[in-house]
């Protein structure tokens, strides 16, 4: 073949699989839920604004396929099916408590960071961290003072090049302390010392006093459920195979997910952890739960299950009885007010 | 001094094809490597992310798969490399190599849930890259003048990292643009890699020697070139080296402990090393044909050597990353090409590429040994004395090597 014949080939082949590359990048883009037609469906209350002092309303972000994906929203918990009031915020993660919220979402730029907010309660911004990695979890302790979540990071796994993290950060109002990384508590695993440098903490939540935390620490291929001493900066585990512990509103109970599985496509449960006896209970959920859930009341969890195009907001009772059921289309990351 | 070499092989007597130019072929191997680096880094940064976040792996499966992924390699080089040498094909055992590499990207939208089947996507992605190694590193041997092979593999490396830049800024860049537009950086990866493939078929010219006969080529006859005691040299003391040089991820986190670097910035760490790789790996390769390849092979381990001393205490901040850096890259670009430019006038054309697969596979190994050792002490002994004894550990070779001066008849001017 003449060269001449070999580059306009070449050149004809680099059209092709250019225009093959930009097509399909193109309708992706299109399959963005911002650009998506909205879901018509879902009523919207453009009245009034999202606030996070008005009583008995549920606080989530809209997952709706259109403009306001990804914005935070609430309902009224007494009707949560009803029209949504949605914010200007856009948060991959958000919880709200005591007039205040935590708003985790991805920084817009080459690589892959994020930005955790607090707001007031009128979404207002009151202070910007910016954090390494992809929002995971988002967590404030009851009355607002602790705030920590948890981000994944990639390429300081120090066993492979290509390995990822988790990171997960404590910002303490009242003490205006911040710790970008909490995995080098002093821990105690199964009542022993112990150090190792693959451990990863994940989906922290503070007790009411701010003084304890539970949250997940991995290492050497296991998860535990870990308890830590916010004061004496100390930690151990309580229980193997526990993830994303969230507190009950008595502070008696932890509900937590658990692998039951090696499918992939469903591996966790929740299940509902009594502190004072370390009894599990599975509850009616069977579907797997992947996230950190919430508690309504002193009866109810609730959590998100994802949908095509997004995720709804379901509640189970967290005794192990009843059912699940379907509490808000098109959201994620609830909370209450 | 590559005379002396290459009376040992007999190839003073070819020609001198246009001074001191670089083969065009390099440059076409060069562009071919570029492309296909841009697809596979790009899937290379986004896959973590994509198999834990979006199909919900552990990260106990990630690192399974992470695993079989460097371990499928070795030894499919090997072969591939015998069955190039064999047939006297070895475009096509690289084009092969990069075609599977090619199609196991359009794999990876379809293998979406089993871990089963992700793991053997991965696996067919990195056959493809064991198959192509040894016969490109062949080819640009046998298409150079052996007095500028430094050089010629330079120019190469140098095209090739450029690749392993962009492709991370455009697979950030894609997933900024998609909402989980994972499915459309595996698309235009696989685009990428197809477009690598045709740029081979076009622009690559075979180098080949008659066809040997039956069965003269085999594995036997691969490991067969260790009897040569030239080869035998340079396999070794690259397995020793290989054995006291710490793994990359290592140095990264090492700088990233020592200054408590902002996490953002850490991504940005390799790209400091890739930066240097880049524009000192002609330059490394020139002065590797002129005062020879070994004593630059070594000379490179010792800024590897200064950059571990760096890290264990001797500078600090913005110094400690600067220098840090430009060590770790000088490193690579006195290493990475330049000992397979000092391997290639010591093996036989027609076994070109089975020596370079041995050469690299036994390089490969001791590396991922000494991962396995220094992140065990890492773990037992904390990572201060880790790294005092990987320190010790690479001055101790770096002396041996230089009383020993292995491959002395190289160093011909000296």
């Amino acid at each position: 073949m003449r060269l001449g014949i070999k580059v306009a080939t070449a050149l004809g082949a680099t059209a092709l699989l250019g225009g093959a590359a930009t097509v399909y990048t193109l309708d992706a883009m299109a399959g963005n839920p911002e650009h998506a037609r909205p879901d018509v469906t879902i009523a919207v209350d453009r009245s009034a604004e999202v606030g996070l002092t008005e009583p008995g309303r549920l606080l989530f972000r809209s997952t709706a396929p259109g403009p306001d994906h990804g914005k935070v929203a609430s309902v009224p918990l007494a009707d949560p099916a009803g029209p949504r009031r949605i914010s200007s915020l856009s948060c991959d993660r958000f919880y709200a408590e005591a007039g205040t919220g935590l708003c985790l979402a991805t920084a817009p730029g080459l690589m892959p960071s994020a930005v955790a907010l607090r707001v007031d309660e009128r979404l207002r911004e009151t202070e910007r961290v910016d954090v390494a990695g992809i929002p995971s979890r988002a967590k404030l302790s009851a009355g607002g003072r602790m705030a920590t979540w948890t981000t994944f990071v990639t390429g300081d796994s120090y066993t492979q090049g290509s390995g990822f993290s988790t990171r997960t950060a404590i910002l303490d109002r009242g003490e205006q302390a911040y710790l970008s990384n909490i995995e080098g508590i002093p821990l105690t695993v199964e009542g022993k010392p112990y150090q190792a440098e693959d451990v990863n903490v994940w989906g922290a939540g503070f007790t009411a006093d701010g003084k304890r935390f539970y949250a997940t620490v991995s290492t050497a291929g296991r998860t535990h459920l870990l308890e830590g001493d916010y004061d004496a900066w100390t930690a151990r585990t309580l229980l193997e195979n526990a993830e994303c512990p969230s507190l009950s509103p008595d502070g008696t109970r932890l509900a937590f997910k658990k692998r039951v599985s090696g499918d992939a496509a469903r591996p966790w449960r929740e299940y509902v952890l009594d502190l004072a006896t370390l009894r599990e209970t599975p509850l009616a959920e069977t579907r797997s739960v992947d996230d950190q859930v919430v508690w309504l009341d002193s009866q109810t969890i609730a959590y998100e299950l994802p949908r095509d195009g997004g995720s709804d907001i379901w509640a189970a009772p967290a005794d192990g009885s009843g059912a699940p059921r379907l509490l808000v289309e098109w959201g994620s990351s609830p909370s209450i007010t | 001094m590559y005379i002396a070499s290459a009376r040992e092989t007999g190839l003073e007597a070819q020609p001198r094809r246009g001074g001191r130019r670089v083969a065009g072929n390099v440059f076409a191997l060069g562009a071919v490597s570029l492309v296909t680096d841009v697809s596979s880094e790009m899937v290379t940064a986004v896959l973590p992310l994509y198999l834990v976040l979006q199909l919900g792996f552990s990260p106990l499966q990630f690192g399974i798969l992470d695993g079989l992924y460097s371990g499928v390699t070795a030894f499919v080089r090997i072969i591939g490399g015998t069955l190039a040498d064999r047939w006297q094909r070895r475009k096509l055992m690289a084009g092969l190599g990069y075609g599977i590499s090619a199609v196991a990207k359009l794999g990876l939208l379809g293998a979406t849930g089993s871990a089963t089947s992700m793991g053997l996507v991965l696996a067919a992605d990195r056959t493809g890259k064991g198959l192509r190694t040894a016969p490109r590193d062949a080819l640009i041997s046998l298409s150079s003048d052996p007095g500028t092979l430094g050089r010629a593999f330079g120019v190469h490396r140098a095209m090739d990292t450029v690749g392993a830049f962009l492709g991370p800024l455009a697979a950030f860049l894609l997933l900024w643009a998609v909402t989980g537009g994972y499915r459309a950086v595996f698309f235009v990866s696989f685009c990428v890699a197809t477009l690598g493939v045709v740029l081979l078929v076009l622009f690559v010219r075979d180098h080949r020697q008659p066809a040997p006969p039956r069965r003269s080529v085999s594995l036997r006859s691969a490991f067969g070139l260790l009897r040569d005691k030239g080869f035998r040299r340079i396999c070794g003391w690259a397995a020793v080296f290989g054995l006291a040089t710490v793994g990359d991820a290592f140095v990264y986190l090492l700088l990233q402990d020592r200054l408590a670097i902002e996490p953002a910035w850490f991504a940005v760490l390799p790209l400091g090393t890739a930066g240097v790789y880049l524009l000192l790996a002609v330059p490394m390769g020139r002065v590797a044909d002129r005062i020879g390849r070994w004593r630059v092979f070594v000379a490179g381990h010792l800024a590897l050597l200064a950059a571990y001393v760096l890290l264990l205490g001797a500078a600090d901040g913005l110094w400690l990353v600067v220098a840090g850096l430009a060590a770790h890259g000088l490193f690579y670009a006195c290493t990475d090409g330049v000992l397979m430019a000092a391997a290639g006038p010591l093996l036989p054309a027609g076994l070109r590429t089975s020596g370079m697969a041995v050469l690299q596979t036994g390089q490969a190994l001791a590396k991922l040994a000494s991962s396995v050792l220094f992140g065990a002490a890492w773990t037992v002994w904390g990572m201060r004395t880790a790294l005092v004894l990987a320190v010790a550990a690479l001055a101790v070779v770096v002396v041996a090597a230089l009383i020993a001066r292995p491959l002395r008849a190289e160093r011909g001017v000296a």
